[in-house]
């Protein structure tokens, strides 16, 4: 049921699970993707994430549980309509040219060819329509991969690891390209091993390893509150008990000279020196430190499940 | 159904390959035709396969159907083939994304090599009918018409030759694969069949072909017994040596059922495959 101030949720996986023979590649998972947003689906190499989406698109049978398309209102196969997707590597015919390939899938799409040329346009890959799909680069296929799945304007995008392999000008124009489809409200999810590509791209996030869920939520909700004030003073006492018991800040500990306070609430430097002030306690140094989402996603994933 | 058609279509025929070898197998079937209707040199007795009576209605219908079949497996391939691009270059997944169900990717499939079956049974019932008229010394309607059930069985029979390869494909992959898997078990048949025949020598009332008639691809060969011994001259001979022939030529609705049988196993069994197979 959808509250009128909430966006709807396209899709939503209720403790979905796969097992490969003894392996849990994907361990009872539960996420929801609401639309309008940018999804990051992120883990190492082998954690669940394509198993995931292949259960989703229905090229993998779930082991249990289940998911649904639009809340369950409309079937599948009229939901895959309204969704574009590319998967691992980009798969064509190679004896066929780029539009000839985009013209098939327009017949399994059941949508019209007008709209190829403006796809490709959008690709950059209109002047070789016309050359077959073996002669292209990596870059070039994961290009035309995006076109086929944008075909039939779909509302949600699922693109799996859709930079592997890429070198960095081909990484760099396919996400662009991502990031202008988003921009138009397209709903991405986006699989993905590679955190500063999440952290470029994407507003939410789902981390997994092993097939377990660690962490969801945003991207900024991820590192914000966790951050960390450093501090000098000559007395450096007299601050830790007047942050110790600080509504704030979770621990105090003594680094190398520095005085570190864990933040467990938002905190900002300036109201830190308006209360400094307050006390006439002056400081040398004073800077509030973010971790890297590369820090924060050892942390999440160190701790075990 | 017809959309279905047009996707697999559309993938063969701008395949070179593919299409090359649909073009091969139409060219061989008229050239074999042909051919049989041309002078042949035998180096010791020069004669004409068509003063032994071969282009006769009705045997002609028996003749070309039993030839002609053997050509089959260059369509075969085209089938096996088709279905093995899809594993090769890992379309069928993507396929599957862009909105096929696992449904359509087999009836796509199908589909298209009933229309193989079908365009080959009526090339071969055109050209026969044609070859009739021109060399058949009985050109009455009524005998035209006669034995007409061997062109049914030449259909059945590439239905379920082509059912299993798709099957065959579908479990394994990989066209060689697959090739190889007829191969082995076209000689597993022969070999079971030996041993039957061993078993049951002195059976009186249940004999090998008894059991056998039942095997795949023995079930397809049953459809259409071969015509040599038809032949004429072949008869006289062994009239002559105090062997009669007394076999019977005649198409079984027995026969028709079970290939009939073993393309909806094929059918079923193949998208038993599909639906659970994690792609």
């Amino acid at each position: 049921m959808t509250q009128n101030n909430q966006p709807p949720i396209l899709l939503e996986l209720d403790s979905l699970s796969k097992n490969f023979g003894k392996i849990k590649a994907v361990d009872s998972l539960s996420m929801r993707i609401e639309k309008g947003k940018v999804y990051g689906l992120l883990g190492p190499n082998g954690s669940g994430k394509s198993t995931t989406l292949g259960m989703v698109l229905n090229t993998v049978n779930p082991s249990s549980g289940s998911y649904k398309w639009y809340e369950g209102h409309i079937p599948f196969k009229q939901a895959r309509k309204k969704i574009g997707a590319i998967i691992e590597r980009p798969n064509f015919y190679p004896y066929l040219t780029a539009i000839k390939n985009l013209e098939l899938v327009c017949m399994i799409k059941e949508y019209p060819t007008d709209g190829l040329e403006e796809v490709l346009k959008y690709v950059d890959l209109w002047d070789r329509r016309n050359s077959k799909f073996k002669t292209f680069s990596l870059g070039m296929k994961q290009r035309l991969a995006l076109a086929s799945s944008l075909i039939n304007k779909p509302e949600m995008l699922i693109l799996d690891e859709p930079t592997n392999g890429l070198d960095p000008e081909g990484i760099h124009k396919v996400r662009d390209l991502i990031k202008k489809i988003a921009s138009r409200g397209t709903t991405i999810l986006l699989a993905s091993h590679l955190l500063d590509e999440v952290e470029k791209v994407c507003t939410d996030v789902v981390i997994l390893k092993n097939g377990v869920k660690y962490y969801e939520g945003s991207v900024s909700d991820l590192s914000k509150n966790h951050g960390y004030i450093e501090l000098i003073s000559e007395d450096v006492e007299l601050l830790i008990q007047l942050f110790e018991s600080h509504k704030d800040i979770s621990k105090t500990e003594i680094l190398e000279g520095k005085l570190i306070l864990y933040l467990k609430n938002e905190l900002s430097v300036k109201e830190i020196s308006k209360q400094l002030a307050a006390k006439s306690i002056y400081v040398t140094h004073l800077v509030k430190k973010v971790p890297s989402l590369e820090e924060r996603f050892l942390q999440i994933t160190k701790t075990p499940k | 159904m017809i959309r279905l058609v047009k996707i697999e279509l559309f993938k063969l025929y701008h395949n070179r390959f593919a299409r090359i070898l649909v073009i091969i197998y139409f060219l061989l079937i008229l050239s074999a035709v042909l051919f049989t209707s041309i002078e042949v040199d035998l180096t010791f007795v020069k004669f004409y396969f068509a003063e032994q009576g071969i282009f006769n209605f009705p045997y002609i219908w028996h003749f070309n159907t039993y030839m002609i079949a053997i050509l089959k497996i260059n369509l075969a391939i085209v089938v096996i083939y088709m279905i093995n691009n899809e594993f090769v270059y890992r379309t069928l997944k993507q396929n599957l994304i862009d909105g096929l169900s696992k449904r359509d990717v087999l009836n796509s499939k199908f589909y298209t090599l009933v229309l193989f079956v079908i365009s080959s049974t009526l090339f071969v019932f055109l050209l026969t009918l044609i070859l009739g008229l021109i060399y058949s010394d009985y050109n009455e309607l009524q005998i035209i018409l006669t034995d007409m059930e061997y062109i049914l069985a030449y259909g059945v029979k590439l239905l379920g030759f082509f059912s299993f390869c798709m099957l065959l494909v579908f479990l394994l992959k990989r066209a060689v694969i697959a090739i190889g898997m007829l191969i082995a078990w076209y000689i597993l048949e022969k070999i079971i069949r030996a041993i039957l025949n061993v078993r049951l020598k002195d059976d009186y009332l249940l004999q090998a072909s008894d059991i056998a008639q039942f095997f795949p691809l023995q079930s397809m060969s049953n459809l259409i017994a071969e015509p040599f011994t038809r032949f004429s001259i072949v008869r006289n001979i062994a009239q002559q040596t105090g062997n009669p022939i007394t076999k019977n030529y005649d198409i079984t609705l027995l026969s028709i059922v079970i290939v009939l049988a073993w393309t909806v196993l094929f059918y079923l069994w193949s998208y038993r495959i599909l639906k659970k197979r994690d792609l």
